[in-house]
């Protein structure tokens, strides 16, 4: 599946200028077997004095940019031509829950897909013990790695409103479960925290849905701005899973992947802020079109 | 000396009447038999010596030096913060130089031991591979920074001073029981305790056979220096800032080996390369020793909530432009379960057993010794994996001897089967005694020893001396400082007289005078607001003592100028006036505040006689009685205020700063007298004002000795506006802040004034063109207004 992709974020300040220095993590990165990058680029209006691009542990593509006085507004655009592969899922490889933590002992390997980055707390994730109660009650004995991750991923769409108004980027997974509502960002620290409390790895996924649904389908919640879902560690064969708690279904070629990370905090699309003494307002606009 | 002449046995026997050691520890100064050890015979046969009361002297020695010094740290209790004076013990920890030997090989085997495991968990991760550390135990800690991995510290090193906390066990041997890395502190409080010791024990500490500390100091500021670009780059200590636990020794080191002090808020990346914000623009820097912790360091790519972190530092890092002593991410070789493996990794790497034992430690995220410590819990403190806190700072859920400290955790039991790898046991640790003065008793009490490495051109080298902790009773669970320890000098004695080191290198080449260091924008930021408080409170207390002085005379406060005082007490929100009102207490606090945070810059007396203002101001709070108590009061803070100004004013180098400083305070004069002369000079002015305006302004014999007449309105002006002679008037203090202003940097740009300089000579200008006639209530307040512009234009142009 071909897409032509387009992001646009813009920052507008009061009456004063803004100076900073910011890491984003916009642009899609190559996954094999599941995901190609044909081009990309990233603009700035207006272009900051200092950029370099480059790439973090978990092997996201980044640009640093330093901004110096900047009056009214910053903005950027992604424009990039990404192709997905993903097969549809074939056998069901994943061990038993109860057999996961003698596979991860065996991973010795300390690189960026190495399931032990995902195991513990994270800076956005904390263990917490409604989310644990919740996990175990949605899993039966004798369940694979898989079956237990769409499982709690098909819970959560179930239990969970989406709720742009309920919750903010700050929102303790914890707090947005206890409302029992939120965004894609919380759907997935949820889920995270849920996965990890029983034992799986889980890591958090940033990117892009598709804008237009085959015919007949409906659109996807969260087409209008960044998406974010979550990938859980399914044992050496089955490897990184991906989940889509939002919307309920497991990721396929509808989603575009741009950064991946243990939580919000290592795959943010910008980290770093413009220091300004106004207020700020952010904008975004999304286009993800099949061709 | 008649050291050298030995004392009847009976005088040390009854000096170590008391000293009983507790059974099953071994003890420094006794061997097993009761004996005292040799390196101490000569030094308890000097104590025995002396009669109580020379005793009591000798300790005041070093309390006042400690006292006079400043020496402090800050402790935090239920979220409050207090600066506490320095327990010290006064005994110090007397080691053979031969045992000390044995420790220091141990130690510098550890240290290239923690550097080769450094090198591959930030490099190619092939111990956590081939099974030598667990990789769950690395990526699950917070002090394993990813932005760091692949890539390697410019120079090479990712330690460069390293401490090790030792202790002796029950059978005289001695024990690591843990690895400072991140950002050891203690080294500057260390060097307080010998200065503060050898003081106590002057007589006998000229001859006897010390190792000298200041080498070590030399050595390493000597490698620091030889690390960077260029030689105009200062080294630099970077400190979390005032409110840190050991702030007082980041000043102190800062001090005592020449570099630069400076908080993240100072440091900018530009183009890759790290730089100073300093009032010339921004200079570059390359080599600093950090005393922060790794994860505050780049809100961008470490600890996103830090607000004393400098955006990009870990960019300049990975680019190779920055040296950081010790290098980011050093902070996960402090961790407790790491220790349960260095044995192994030592045999491994080094090819060679671990020449000093560490403490016996199990990690429980392994089946078999979760199994070990689950059945020897009693003899065990099981705390957490991961801290790197070390065995005697208890964490605040521990078990200790199989009992939790406190019921946070709920049952080992149930932590073992359900977090097993969160936790690690340790043996018990049985610390060694050594003798400390108690009431002027010596008593036995249980001793921890912090020793310091630098790396230098030829490699690590020990500092011959260290940190003792000293417990306060004899439960070594004591030891730690926020339980009551205290903290005493180590001796290491040689059998034969040492070489008398200082820190002076020896002579090079011809003699070139050093270029002064930039001035850091926040630095010179407060400078000058230290300038203005000093002033303000001058003027505050002016005020206050004015009209005490009429109460005194007038108890009922019936005249006419003390009502203009209170309504001129009152505008500047002094209105309290029986009392040393809120707003006084403030404004010092704020000089204090300001001093507080540029101790690097200042001389140690400039410091204790502003504090000493500070608790004499709060001491007086509440106390007094208006009249004559309050004016008296009012008097003594003036004079101490006075007192201040003259030590900076005769002491301070005549850097930019000292201009900073200046201005600062000639400023805030102007606007006092400004704001007086509205206030005395006004049509409706009460009959005695002129004089009162004379008298605040501290200028009533000048204008006795110049017009030897009545004041009229046309003398007071004159004198306290126009007179550029009299150093209170506006046109003295606009003089002097011209003629600092064009000692700034960029006073003028390719020729032309400058906006700053452009400004002062306006001002200045229409000053010295006014006469006492024109001088009137438009014209002062003409003059108000480019005072108060002026400040901003010197805040915008030098401290963003």
């Amino acid at each position: 599946m071909l897409y032509d992709v387009t992001l646009r974020m813009s920052y507008r300040f009061g009456d004063h200028p803004a100076s900073g220095r910011q890491i984003l993590r916009v642009l899609p990165r190559a996954v094999p077997g599941r995901q190609r990058v044909i081009a990309s680029a990233l603009d700035f209006h207006p272009r900051p004095v200092e950029r370099s691009d480059g790439s973090d542990f978990f092997g996201n593509i980044t640009v640093e940019a330093v901004f110096r006085d900047v009056w009214r507004e910053t903005a950027f655009t992604v424009a990039a031509r990404v192709e997905r592969t993903v097969e549809t899922a074939g056998l069901d490889f994943s061990p038993a829950i109860e057999s996961l933590p003698a596979a991860i002992d065996r991973q010795r390997d300390l690189g960026p897909r190495s399931p032990h980055h995902f195991m513990g707390p994270s800076v956005r994730i904390e263990p917490d013990a409604a989310i644990s109660r919740y996990a175990r009650d949605q899993l039966l004995p004798r369940m694979t790695a898989c079956e237990a991750a769409s499982a709690l991923n098909m819970a959560l769409y179930r239990d969970m409103a989406f709720d742009a108004e309920a919750t903010d980027v700050d929102t303790p997974a914890a707090a947005a479960f206890a409302l029992r509502s939120g965004v894609c960002q919380d759907f997935a620290h949820i889920m995270i925290t849920a996965l990890r409390s029983v034992g799986i790895p889980a890591g958090y996924v940033s990117g892009l849905l598709s804008t237009r649904p085959p015919e007949g389908k409906p659109r996807l919640e969260g087409a209008d701005a960044m998406h974010a879902w979550v990938m859980a560690w399914c044992g050496e064969e089955a490897g990184w899973q991906e989940f889509d708690p939002t919307n309920g279904i497991i990721v396929a070629n509808e989603h575009i992947l741009i950064a991946i990370g243990r939580d919000y905090a290592d795959a943010a699309p910008v980290s770093g802020v413009l220091k300004t003494t106004g207020s700020q307002e952010i904008d975004q606009a999304v286009d993800v079109i099949p061709l | 000396m008649s050291a050298s002449m030995p004392l009847p046995r009976d005088a040390v026997a009854a000096l170590l009447g008391r000293y009983q050691v507790p059974a099953g520890v071994a003890d420094e100064l006794m061997d097993a038999a009761g004996t005292v050890r040799p390196v101490w015979r000569r030094f308890m046969e000097h104590i025995a010596g002396q009669t109580p009361e020379q005793l009591r002297h000798q300790i005041a020695r070093a309390n006042h030096y400690l006292r006079d010094a400043g020496v402090y740290y800050r402790q935090y209790d239920a979220g409050v913060s207090a600066e506490l004076e320095w327990p010290l013990s006064h005994v110090p920890v007397l080691i053979d130089e031969a045992d000390w030997n044995r420790i220091t090989a141990g130690l510098i085997q550890r240290a290239n031991l923690l550097e080769a495991v450094a090198r591959d968990i930030y490099g190619p991760n092939i111990l956590a591979r081939e099974g030598h550390i667990p990789a769950s135990l690395i990526a699950s800690s917070p002090e394993w920074l990813r932005p760091l991995v692949g890539s390697r510290p410019r120079g090479g090193h990712f330690l460069n001073f390293a401490a090790f906390e030792i202790g002796r066990g029950p059978d005289g041997e001695w024990w690591v029981l843990g690895d400072r890395t991140q950002a050891p502190s203690g080294v500057g409080f260390a060097l307080q305790n010998r200065v503060a010791t050898a003081r106590a024990f002057a007589e006998f500490y000229a001859n006897a056979n010390v190792h000298r500390l200041a080498g070590f100091f030399r050595h390493f500021r000597d490698s620091l220096n030889g690390m960077r670009n260029m030689e105009t780059n200062r080294v630099s200590i970077l400190t979390p800032g005032p409110m840190n636990e050991t702030y007082f020794e980041h000043a102190y080191i800062a001090r005592y080996l020449g570099f630069g002090l400076l908080e993240g808020d100072d440091l900018m990346v530009e183009d890759g390369e790290l730089m100073v914000r300093t009032v010339t623009g921004p200079a570059p820097i390359d080599v600093l020793w950090r005393r922060i912790d790794s994860n505050f360091t780049d809100p961008l790519e470490l600890d996103a909530t830090s607000q004393i972190g400098t955006p990009g530092l870990v960019s300049a890092v990975r680019n190779g432009n920055v040296t950081l002593v010790n290098a980011l991410g050093t902070g996960i070789l402090e961790i407790r379960a790491l220790l349960a493996f260095l044995p192994k990794l030592c045999q491994h790497l080094l090819g060679e057993p671990l020449a000093l034992p560490n403490i016996a430690t199990w990690w429980c995220g392994q089946p078999a010794e979760a199994g070990h410590v689950r059945s020897n819990a009693d003899r065990m403190i099981i705390g957490e994996a991961l801290s790197t806190r070390l065995p005697f700072e208890l964490d605040d859920h521990a078990f200790i001897h199989g009992n939790q400290a406190d019921d946070t955790l709920g049952k080992l039991e149930d932590l073992l089967r359900d977090d097993p790898a969160s936790l690690v046991g340790q043996e018990v640790v049985t610390l060694s005694t050594t003798p400390a003065l108690v009431d002027g008793v010596l008593l036995p009490r249980p001793m921890s020893l912090r020793v310091f490495l630098a790396r230098t051109r030829d490699g690590w080298r020990v500092m011959p001396g260290g940190y003792a902790r000293i417990g306060r009773s004899e439960n070594p669970a004591a030891i730690a400082m926020r339980r009551g320890g205290s903290a005493a000098d180590v001796w290491i004695v040689s059998p034969d007289p040492v070489a008398q080191e200082t820190m002076l290198a020896p002579p090079e080449g011809p003699f070139s005078r050093a270029v002064p260091g930039t001035l850091p924008s926040r630095a010179a930021d407060n400078l000058y607001w230290l300038g203005r408080y000093v002033e303000r409170t001058e003027g505050h207390l002016r005020l206050l003592r004015a009209l005490h002085l009429r109460l005194s005379e007038d108890p009922s406060g019936s005249a006419p100028t003390v009502a203009l005082l209170r309504k001129a007490l009152d505008e500047r929100g002094l209105g309290e006036e029986a009392n040393v009102p809120d707003r006084l207490l403030q404004t010092i606090a704020s000089a204090v505040n300001s001093a507080s945070k540029i101790r690097d810059r200042f001389s140690v007396d400039g410091w204790m006689a502003l504090n000493d203002l500070a608790k004499t101001a709060k001491r007086f709070s509440g106390r007094l009685t208006a009249g004559d108590d309050a004016a008296r009061a009012m008097g003594v803070l003036l004079r101490k205020v006075s007192g201040f100004t003259g030590l900076v004013h005769e002491n301070m180098y005549r850097f930019v700063g000292w201009r900073f400083m200046s201005i600062g305070r000639a400023l805030e004069r102007t606007q006092f007298i400004l704001q007086t002369l509205r206030e005395t000079t006004a049509s409706d002015a009460p009959e005695g004002a002129l004089d009162l305006a004379v008298e605040i302004a501290d200028s009533a014999m000048t204008l006795r000795r110049r017009y030897a007449l009545a004041s009229t309105r046309a003398t007071v002006v004159d004198l306290l506006a126009l007179d550029p002679m009299n150093p209170r008037s506006i046109l003295f203090s606009a003089n002097e802040i011209k003629e600092h202003v064009a000692f700034l940097p960029g006073a003028d740009v390719f020729g032309q004034l400058s906006a700053l300089s452009r400004a002062v000579l306006q001002m200045q200008t229409s000053v010295a063109v006014l006469t006492p006639t024109t001088l009137d209530g438009a014209a002062l307040q003409a003059i108000r207004q480019q005072a108060f512009d002026l400040s901003d234009l010197i805040s915008t142009t030098y401290f963003r």
